[in-house]
């Protein structure tokens, strides 16, 4: 099959950022009428090829083609004019705004400068039954579900005669049949003739959805490979620049193990987040907690922390009754809590990496002792190095730290505190593969070296392939207890979670 | 451009000490001798002296309002505390039998210092334990404060005559105009507390992101508390200092709008209003920088009636000069729109 000219088309893209080369002479182009997905860990590059793309940062080196044209974007909008829109994962409309208005917003069908209102619904109503939604355009943005809001955003670039789409890990936080409805729209603009540059880290997506793929590690092109023509474990293996093998260690299921009982949770609950429960957690032991979505997972952790107050119940820790009414109170027993939202409650984002991993010490000791600048080095530095963490400048500001090694920085806070329980929410969402595998080592490490976790997941596979135990919720309670045996399949517990009953 | 060169210019502390020496420049055109500085009767006289003269109460306050505004708070009492805390130490030394004793002075400096900190920690209660915006909670003691200093001065302004009570304010120590000594002191001592210890950190981490550092285990309460406790403190010492150099104490006059001069000064040393990071350094720059804009108002003959004009003009160049953004549209040449000519020639021009 011939191949028609590139609509888009960037040669020797260069950027750096004050200590980082975030691209190296990447070259990248896109077809007209084809999904091609952007690959690489975090912190490969696949964002800033983004961002310099739509207009958020300017290029130090190379050239950008569109249509055939050299061109330079001052700003997203300008990227926008020229045809280039963008969906970001965190969708970026007004959600008190209704559809209609979100997807005119700017740009109201007007006379003698009145807005014209029933146009603008007319023309909404026409733009999302092309893409097959039937839902009410006068409604609220926030009415609607996450999907159907993604899908406004969606409609709403398009509308704006888009030859390129650029949809950044649009599926990130979308259930199955979410995923299936957005990848009806995206084949449906396919055969539109737009091109879609598409970014996920699941692979089963990309595998379904992606005609074509570029590869990007450490700021380079690794290469560019047609989906049909790449097995899922050639890509992996590109993506990380080392072989699987590495990643398959950790098959099998840990070891069962005697402890003694490190957290006694007795009717532990808070209405209206959990119903009471009762949870014992060992030493050394990984207990995972899984359920779906607002099932009362996060929830459940929360109170173990002290980050909520409990409504009732009670916690032994080492088989004394402990209050934990306050995050401080939990440090103070030695738990540590590493929340699944980084951004909102875990970074800070304007300090460097060095005080963001040492934060948690400090508050523990108190500012009137501060912690001495070698020790600060010492600790900072053996973590980084521990964890990998890249760049490794400890006075690299956080936020220019790529999602994964944030993370890092996150898990290395609280290591440096030597807890004995250690919560860990979601420590691998929205990370890459090799992360997610340097992430899952460390938890089997840290509790064969007589650590207790508690792991929450909505990955069953990685639940299983860590706990000892597994808590299952449903409908914010916890309902079984179940010993990781050899009976226990990612398919018994789908089951549970499902039925609601143990098996 | 060499790197040296560069990382000078990009220091966050170049705007300010620029604008700093531009203001100093133009008075050197317009006034004799002003970088003169003269000992007289074993005191330094001088325009420059006077500067710090002046602005070491401006200094003082601006000084705690860098913490609280670094915790993403503001304070605006601080005006309504100058007032107070300068009341009440006129009222207790005008009612004492012998206005000079030292003992008796000290008494009513204590007095009204430790109102100070109750007010901040009024302030403090109101943000931290009861939650309410910091600028509605300190918008309350902003407004009742003054009248609290009304009934303090019973509606009269207090008039003391005092030369130990002086010294606070007009008299010299060691050559050096007390006020510049009280202002190093406080100083010196905020930045042991948060540079080498660690409340800095603490202060940096609540203001950029209070949720995770209450998560972090950081007790928020507490070290906001402490900052707004600290900023009424500071304006409790600047109120003794204006009230003592003018031996009086006016409960409607006295710090009247300071709070607005100190915000400004934390802005132009590059704290940003939103919290997080803060500089010290930087705040006792835009606080020189407001008061030598106050001096060379006078000493360039800008007419009465225009000054403030003439100082809201200069204000926003200041403002604009220190926004990167600003700069890069100004100085360098606009990028180009859509479609435009090839990028290689672009980075020429950037480079260049």
């Amino acid at each position: 099959m011939a191949e028609p000219a590139p609509v888009l088309r960037m040669r020797g893209i260069g950027k750096e950022f004050p200590g980082v080369k975030a691209l190296d002479g990447v070259d990248f182009r896109l077809l007209p009428g084809e999904v091609h997905a952007l690959m690489g860990e975090n912190g490969a590059g696949k964002s800033t090829l983004i961002k310099v793309l739509t207009g958020v940062y300017e290029i130090d080196a190379g050239t950008i083609e569109l249509g055939g044209r050299q061109v330079a974007f001052a700003s997203p909008l300008a990227a926008q004019h020229a045809g280039i829109s963008t969906v970001y994962q965190e969708v970026n409309l007004c959600t008190n705004l209704s559809v209609a208005e979100n997807i005119f917003i700017g740009r109201e069908p007007r006379r003698f400068g009145r807005i014209q209102w029933g146009e603008m619904r007319r023309r909404a109503d026409e733009l999302l039954g092309r893409l097959e939604i039937d839902i009410d355009v006068s409604a609220a943005l926030s009415s609607y579900s996450l999907a159907i809001q993604q899908m406004v955003a969606i409609a709403r670039a398009v509308d704006i005669d888009a030859q390129v789409l650029i949809l950044d890990e649009p599926t990130s936080s979308l259930d199955a049949s979410e995923v299936a409805q957005l990848f009806r729209v995206m084949r449906q603009l396919k055969e539109q003739g737009i091109a879609i540059l598409f970014v996920s880290h699941f692979l089963d997506q990309i595998y379904e959805i992606a005609d074509r793929m570029t590869i990007l590690r450490n700021g380079k092109l690794v290469g560019e490979h047609l989906t049909s023509e790449l097995s899922q474990v050639e890509l992996v293996g590109k993506m990380i620049g080392r072989e699987l093998a590495e990643l398959e260690q950790l098959e099998g299921r840990p070891p069962a193990r005697e402890g003694a009982p490190l957290v006694e949770a007795v009717d532990l609950g808070r209405t209206g987040a959990i119903e009471p429960f009762t949870l014992t957690i060992h030493e050394g032991e990984v207990v995972g907690l899984a359920g779906l979505l607002g099932s009362g997972r996060t929830e459940a952790a929360r109170l173990l922390f002290g980050a909520d107050h409990a409504g009732s119940g009670s916690v032994k820790i080492g088989g004394e009754q402990v209050g934990l009414r306050t995050p401080r109170a939990a440090i103070r027993n030695k738990i540590a809590f590493c929340s699944e939202n980084r951004r909102a409650e875990g970074l800070i984002p304007e300090l460097t990496v060095r005080e963001n991993i040492i934060l948690a010490l400090q508050a523990a000791r108190g500012w009137t002792r501060p912690i001495p600048r070698r020790k600060q080095d010492e600790l900072v530095d053996k973590y980084i190095t521990a964890l990998n963490i890249r760049p490794a400048n400890p006075d690299q500001l956080i936020r220019n730290l790529s999602g994964g090694n944030q993370q890092k920085v996150m898990l290395a806070r609280w290591l440096i505190l030597e807890p004995r329980l250690l919560i860990l929410d979601e420590p691998t969402r929205g990370i890459d593969v090799g992360a997610k595998a340097e992430i899952q080592r460390l938890v089997a490490e840290l509790s064969d070296g007589g650590m207790a976790v508690l792991f929450i997941s909505a990955e069953l596979e990685e639940v299983l392939r860590l706990s000892h135990k597994v808590g299952v919720l449903r409908d914010r309670r916890l309902i079984a207890e179940i010993d990781n045996d050899e009976g226990l399949t990612t398919d018994a517990l789908t089951e549970t979670i499902a039925s609601g009953a143990a098996t | 451009m060499t790197p040296n060169l560069t990382a000078f210019l990009r220091h966050r502390l170049f705007w300010p000490v620029a604008i700093l020496v531009g203001l100093l420049l133009l008075n050197l055109i317009f006034t004799d001798n002003f970088f003169h500085i003269e000992i007289k009767d074993g005191h330094l006289y001088g325009s420059l002296i006077d500067i710090f003269r002046f602005g070491a109460p401006l200094m003082l306050v601006a000084m705690g309002m860098t913490l609280v505004i670094a915790t993403s708070g503001i304070d605006l009492s601080v005006g309504s505390v100058v007032a107070i805390s300068g009341a009440l130490a006129c009222l207790q030394i005008s009612e004492l039998g012998d206005q000079n004793s030292t003992g008796g002075v000290l008494r009513a400096v204590g007095v009204a210092l430790v109102l100070s900190l109750i007010l901040g920690a009024w302030n403090g209660l109101l943000v931290a334990g009861i939650g309410i915006q910091p600028i509605i909670a300190t918008l309350i003691l902003m407004v009742a404060g003054r009248g609290l200093a009304q009934l303090i001065t019973g509606g009269q302004i207090i008039t003391v005559n005092s030369t130990s009570y002086k010294l606070i304010g007009g008299g010299y120590w060691l050559t050096l105009p007390f006020g510049i000594i009280i202002v190093a002191v406080v100083l010196l001592l905020t930045a042991l507390l948060t540079r080498r210890l660690a409340l800095g950190l603490l202060i940096e981490s609540v203001g950029g992101n209070a949720e995770a550092s209450r998560l972090a285990g950081i007790g928020s309460r507490a070290v906001l508390m402490t900052v707004y406790t600290f900023c009424a403190l500071c304006a409790g010492i600047a109120g003794l200092m204006i009230s003592s150099n003018v031996s009086s104490a006016d409960g409607n006059n006295a710090g009247l709008w300071i709070e607005l001069d100190a915000i400004l000064a934390v802005v132009i040393g590059g704290t940003s209003l939103a919290g997080g990071r803060f500089s010290l350094s930087g705040t006792m720059l835009g606080a020189l920088i407001i008061q030598t804009l106050t001096t060379t108002i006078y000493s360039i003959g800008v007419p009465p009636q225009t000054t403030l004009l003439f100082k809201a003009l200069v204000v926003t160049i200041v403002c604009l000069l220190q926004s990167p953004a600003f700069r890069a549209k100004v100085f360098h040449r606009r990028r180009r729109p859509t479609g435009a000519p090839p990028v290689a020639e672009e980075k020429v021009s950037v480079t260049a």
